[in-house]
């Protein structure tokens, strides 16, 4: 028997994050339920519908088009972002004033809010006045980020490259410096090649770093709406019409609150399951460092 | 409470999950649990079976609804069973 006095008051320390939580988040996702299983006609005339929304929004082609559209966009910017990311991390300067002023640079875009991003590229893409659309139409190449659904999808992937890639670049620069010297001095003992040390110190050392730099660019571009909205307005037609955009039209335009409602879960249960994924794979990777 | 627009069967799902949480604790008090490791790919312990169980068995919920005519009953006993065996052998 242990005479260890057990006192577990602490616990209603957590109370006041509690009550915020609930304010904030608990009680308006309930509501949210609420609102899904039933057809809203104003605050006194509300019908319980069951399912109906649920089925309607799971096999309603736009909504279709508009997941996959967006998985397609989170894997193309993950795809492009992580690698160019790890290589301008193992670019940048290791030590002294260049190192201080590519950390900066790097970090500049990173401090520019969501609309100015899109409004900047708005212009720049201008085949009129734009930097980037004149001179790409000067060279003669077709650009057109209005008309064409290409152009429009390239620029908005574009757009996150350019604002975003800083972002793992700095995850990883940090992630590298992290390294101990004497793997580096064990590699040259063995007279490894760069692309070996890369491959088995590097790259094996980045990988805590790496899962909380894709996790984080997976879960903002999966939840994407600024910058299509102001480059195009999700257009032409619905080339960039991503899952948030639509779930906004659907609540705040329409004031579809039963669907919207139905929907915006199904959007929060890919959203957990993706994250419960992705932190499993990172504790676990911890516990098998 | 009228501004939460509460229905029948939405509160029964807030209770139950309510209860369901209460009992936990409670559980986890009286006979803390240890990682155990079953048939899913990771250790877990009480909490995270039962998290998985949940998550698996909305994602049953909107199968049944969204690619099948079946009534929503079915998905819930397909649940309920898919709950026992996880928070059993997983």
């Amino acid at each position: 028997m242990s005479n260890k006095v057990e006192n577990n008051k602490a616990w209603f320390l957590v109370l006041p994050v509690f009550v915020l939580v609930a304010f904030s988040a608990i009680v308006p996702m309930m509501t949210v339920v609420n609102y899904s299983v039933q057809d809203i006609f104003d605050q006194y005339t509300r019908v319980f519908v069951g399912t109906d929304w649920f089925r309607d929004i799971l096999r309603d082609d736009r909504l279709h088009d508009a997941l996959l559209r967006q998985v397609i966009y989170s894997l193309c910017v993950l795809l492009i972002e992580i690698p160019l990311g790890i290589g301008v991390a193992l670019c940048m300067p290791k030590k002294g004033i260049w190192s201080s002023a590519c950390l900066i640079l790097l970090a500049l875009p990173l401090l520019i809010p969501w609309n100015v991003v899109g409004t900047i590229w708005q212009i720049f893409g201008r085949a009129d006045i734009g930097l980037l659309g004149w001179s790409l139409n000067a060279m003669g190449l077709e650009y057109n980020y209005a008309g064409n659904p290409v152009d429009a999808w390239l620029t908005v992937l574009l757009i996150d490259v350019w604002h975003w890639t800083s972002l793992v670049a700095l995850l990883c620069y940090s992630g590298l410096r992290a390294i101990p010297d004497v793997y580096y001095q064990a590699a040259r003992i063995d007279r490894a090649s760069s692309w070996a040390v890369f491959r088995y110190i590097q790259l094996p050392k980045l990988k805590s770093v790496l899962l909380i730099g894709v996790m984080l660019r997976f879960m903002d571009s999966f939840m994407i709406y600024t910058e299509p909205f102001v480059l195009t307005g999700g257009g032409p037609g619905n080339a960039t019409t991503f899952m948030s955009q639509t779930l906004t039209t659907m609540a705040v335009g329409q004031f579809d609150i039963g669907p919207a409602a139905a929907f915006s879960l199904v959007y929060f249960l890919i959203i957990l399951l993706v994250s419960f994924v992705f932190y499993t794979a990172m504790t676990h990777a911890d516990k098998d460092a | 409470m009228n501004w939460m627009a509460w229905t029948l069967p939405t509160v029964a799902f807030f209770s139950i999950i309510a209860v369901i949480l209460v009992c936990m604790t409670v559980w986890e008090v009286r006979s803390p649990c240890v990682d155990r490791r079953g048939f899913l790919p990771i250790s877990t312990t009480r909490g995270d079976r039962l998290f998985i169980g949940l998550l698996v068995s909305a994602y049953i919920h909107l199968a049944v609804i969204g690619l099948t005519e079946w009534s929503i009953w079915i998905a819930f006993g397909v649940s309920l069973v898919w709950m026992f065996i996880v928070m059993k052998w997983g």
